[in-house]
């Protein structure tokens, strides 16, 4: 077992430590997004970002493993389950919209007790 | 042979009919139904009654079926007919259907007739049961079935205030006196292992008289605690006069000629056993004069006419309970008998006038109706000296023999029983002159007055010629008559015929006497009464202002009620009010049920802030889990 490289060396290597970083990176963007932004839209990019940020990872783990083709398959179902899954996220946002005429998250508070 | 399982049958059926159906029914139909029930069991109980007499020692005992067998409380549902019941079924089919028919011109106007009718069947059925049943348990369910028809029958008016308050009063009284009956059949149970009224009396024919107190006193004490209720006697009287709320005919076939006298026939029924235990024999005969003497006194200067005749009622069974309480079961069960008849034809004549005057039932404003109603006003005449003991009437008969077997007993008894009589001469011969003598005191409803339609005029005339005739059945030896009716009970009575009645020598001359001095004394008293009030109130009025406590106390019925609320009622109702505001409300309700539910409720209003329903506050949270979960398994791992 190696050291663990830093941050600049793991990127400037290509390794697979690299596209975790990248995925990790993309991955807490996406987090915050979620955390911090107030607009749906925003945050449904946010969610996005970390969809993809995972697919990274899991595409990085694919490579590393010998080139298997398992990864890749997996991934390609993902995007069109992504694909899906945003046609009916965004369509329960403008639905949101229509409800208050905002897109604003805090000001959709209504399940409470 | 079997026929005799029809008698109660076929009311019920009429009950059924009436009661699920009968407000689809024209009107006409459905007093035809009623009618023709009480018809047809009345025809029956002819039947019955002439193959009894035929051969009174015989005891027809008709076996249905088992009903309750477990261990040896071996209970048959079965029917027995003897001299007792076979009487006791005449006059309550025979008197029922006049009621039945009269009640048809009575109750004209109401609307829900059907009803009444129904309910009026139903107590048909439960007081044949009761009288034919073979064994206690069975007799009981026709005791509690006529203590509900009545309760049905006498908050019949449900629109009223006082009808309903009138029938749960009633009813709770006579819930007093049952736990007494049940309480009887219990030790009896235990002291004889069964309930089987024939094979009661075979055992009790083998034990002594109990001079002391025990089992047998206890028990038959018991069961006349249940007869107190049951026939309005004290201590338990009081539900009797406000049961006058329901319609008359009920009055008159429930509280005057069948139902009251259940208690008596219990008795009667299970006479050998009371033999046993002198003690309660003497409670009975004091409880009975008492309660004649207090209930005659309280009828002296009642307005309602109805409440005259209420305790009037009280008063007559006060009578029968003096002459069971002396042994005179015969004696007592007669006046049963005669009572029945001009007591119903007295309520039902009453109910004549208010129907007349358009129900208005307080005497002081009649008066000279004689000419306005000739059939109530002879047809009542024939019962009210019947009611006062004129002699050579029924009343004369059965009360002179309950008098006489009183003083043979105990010339106190006897004394306090002639003075009951006095006071029975007085009402009785005052609320007929204010009725029906003098000149009209309100004109407005003397003009108005009409005779009544013969649906109920004929009923009346039936009934007062029953009511001349029940003197044939038992009028005194000593007065050269044949006291029938006490050689068919004889065997009835006496059952196991091992234990024989005191027996009662005949002193033609003493006999004699007694009856002329309560004779002299009752006529006194009743022209007394007759001069006092020929000319009105005017007497009344005086004696009113004279004697303002003595009229007042009087008037007011001794304030037994009024103690009673305030001593027995109240203090329970606010018992009952504690027990509900503490155990109920405070305990069950508040500590039990309210506080859990309290406390889960304001733990879970306190959680709920944690909810802001905002997702960024959602996201971030998890994200803090998450990182908290992450340290501990790295934690962990090192």
């Amino acid at each position: 077992m190696t050291e663990p490289l830093s941050f600049f060396q793991a990127l400037w290597m290509g390794g697979l430590q690299g596209y975790l970083w990248v995925g990790f990176l993309l991955f807490i963007i996406g987090l915050m997004t979620v955390v911090l932004r107030r607009s749906f839209l925003l945050q449904f990019m946010g969610i996005e970002l970390m969809l993809n940020a995972i697919n990274i990872i899991l595409l990085a783990f694919g490579k590393w493993h010998g080139g298997i083709p398992t990864a890749s398959t997996f991934y390609l179902f993902i995007i069109g389950v992504a694909a899906c899954e945003a046609a009916v996220g965004l369509a329960l946002i403008v639905e949101l919209y229509r409800l208050k005429s905002t897109t604003d998250a805090d000001q959709h508070s209504g399940l409470r007790h | 042979m079997n026929s005799a399982i029809l008698i109660p049958l076929i009311p019920f059926l009429g009950f059924a009919l009436n009661g699920l159906v009968g407000h689809r029914l024209s009107r006409a139909l459905s007093n035809f139904i009623a009618c023709s029930a009480i018809a047809s069991s009345f025809a029956l109980s002819l039947v019955w009654f002439i193959r009894v007499l035929e051969n009174p020692q015989h005891r027809f005992d008709l076996m249905i079926g088992q009903w309750i067998a477990v261990d040896y409380l071996q209970i048959p549902f079965a029917f027995v007919i003897d001299a007792l019941s076979s009487i006791m079924l005449l006059v309550i089919t025979g008197i029922g259907l006049l009621i039945h028919i009269y009640s048809i011109g009575y109750m004209h106007h109401e609307k829900a007739t059907a009803r009444f009718f129904a309910y009026l069947n139903l107590f048909v059925f439960f007081m044949t049961l009761l009288v034919m049943s073979s064994s206690l348990p069975l007799l009981f369910v026709g005791w509690e079935g006529v203590g509900l028809c009545s309760y049905l029958l006498i908050g019949y008016y449900f629109e009223t205030e006082e009808a309903p308050r009138a029938g749960l009063k009633a009813f709770l009284y006579n819930r007093v006196g049952d736990v007494g009956v049940l309480l009887g059949m219990m030790i009896l149970f235990l002291v004889f292992k069964t309930l089987t009224i024939s094979d009661l009396l075979q055992q009790v024919s083998q034990r002594g008289v109990e001079n002391y107190f025990g089992w047998l006193t206890f028990a038959t004490l018991m069961l006349f605690l249940g007869c107190t209720g049951k026939s309005a006697q004290i201590p338990l009287y009081l539900w009797l006069p406000d049961a006058m709320a329901g319609p008359t005919p009920v009055s008159a076939l429930i509280h005057a000629a069948t139902m009251v006298t259940s208690g008596i026939y219990l008795v009667c029924r299970l006479a050998p056993l009371f033999v046993l235990a002198p003690h309660t024999l003497h409670l009975i005969a004091w409880i009975g004069v008492l309660t004649a003497l207090f209930a005659a006194t309280m009828a002296l200067f009642q307005k309602d006419i109805k409440k005259v005749l209420a305790y009037s009622t009280v008063s007559q069974l006060g009578f029968m309970f003096l002459g069971l309480g002396v042994t005179g079961f015969s004696a007592g069960f007669f006046h049963v008998f005669t009572h029945a008849w001009f007591k119903a034809l007295l309520f039902l004549g009453a109910g004549s006038v208010i129907v007349a005057l358009h129900h208005e039932q307080d005497i002081f404003k009649m008066g000279g109706l004689r000419k306005k109603l000739p059939i109530t006003f002879y047809t009542m005449l024939i019962g009210a000296l019947c009611l006062m003991g004129f002699p050579g009437t029924s009343g004369f008969a059965s009360k002179d023999e309950i008098l006489y077997l009183t003083y043979l007993h105990s010339p106190m008894l006897w004394s306090l029983g002639v003075l009951a009589a006095v006071c029975t001469a007085f009402y009785t011969t005052r609320f007929m002159v204010l009725v029906f003598a003098g000149q009209p005191r309100d004109l407005n409803i003397f003009d108005h007055a009409h005779e009544s339609p013969w649906w109920m005029t004929i009923p009346l005339i039936l009934l007062s010629l029953g009511a001349l005739v029940a003197v044939m059945f038992g009028w005194p030896e000593a007065f050269g008559g044949h006291n029938r009716i006490a050689s068919w009970l004889q065997s009835a009575i006496h059952y196991a015929q091992s234990i024989q009645p005191e027996v009662h020598e005949l002193h033609i001359g003493l006999a004699w006497k007694l009856a002329i001095i309560t004779t002299v004394a009752s006529l006194l008293s009743a022209g007394l009464a007759w001069k006092l009030y020929a000319e009105g109130l005017e007497w009344e009025q005086k004696f009113e202002k004279k004697c303002l406590h003595t009229y007042r106390i009087l008037r007011e019925k001794y304030y037994v009620d009024q103690a009673v609320q305030t001593l027995i009622i109240n203090p329970f109702f606010r018992l009952g009010q504690v027990f509900w505001k503490l155990g109920d409300v405070i305990l069950i309700d508040g500590i039990g049920v309210n506080l859990p539910g309290a406390v889960t409720h304001v733990m879970g209003d306190l959680g709920s802030h944690l909810q802001t329903g905002r997702l960024r506050n959602y996201t971030l949270l998890s994200l803090l889990g998450l990182l908290g979960l992450l340290v501990l398994l790295w934690s962990g791992r090192t």
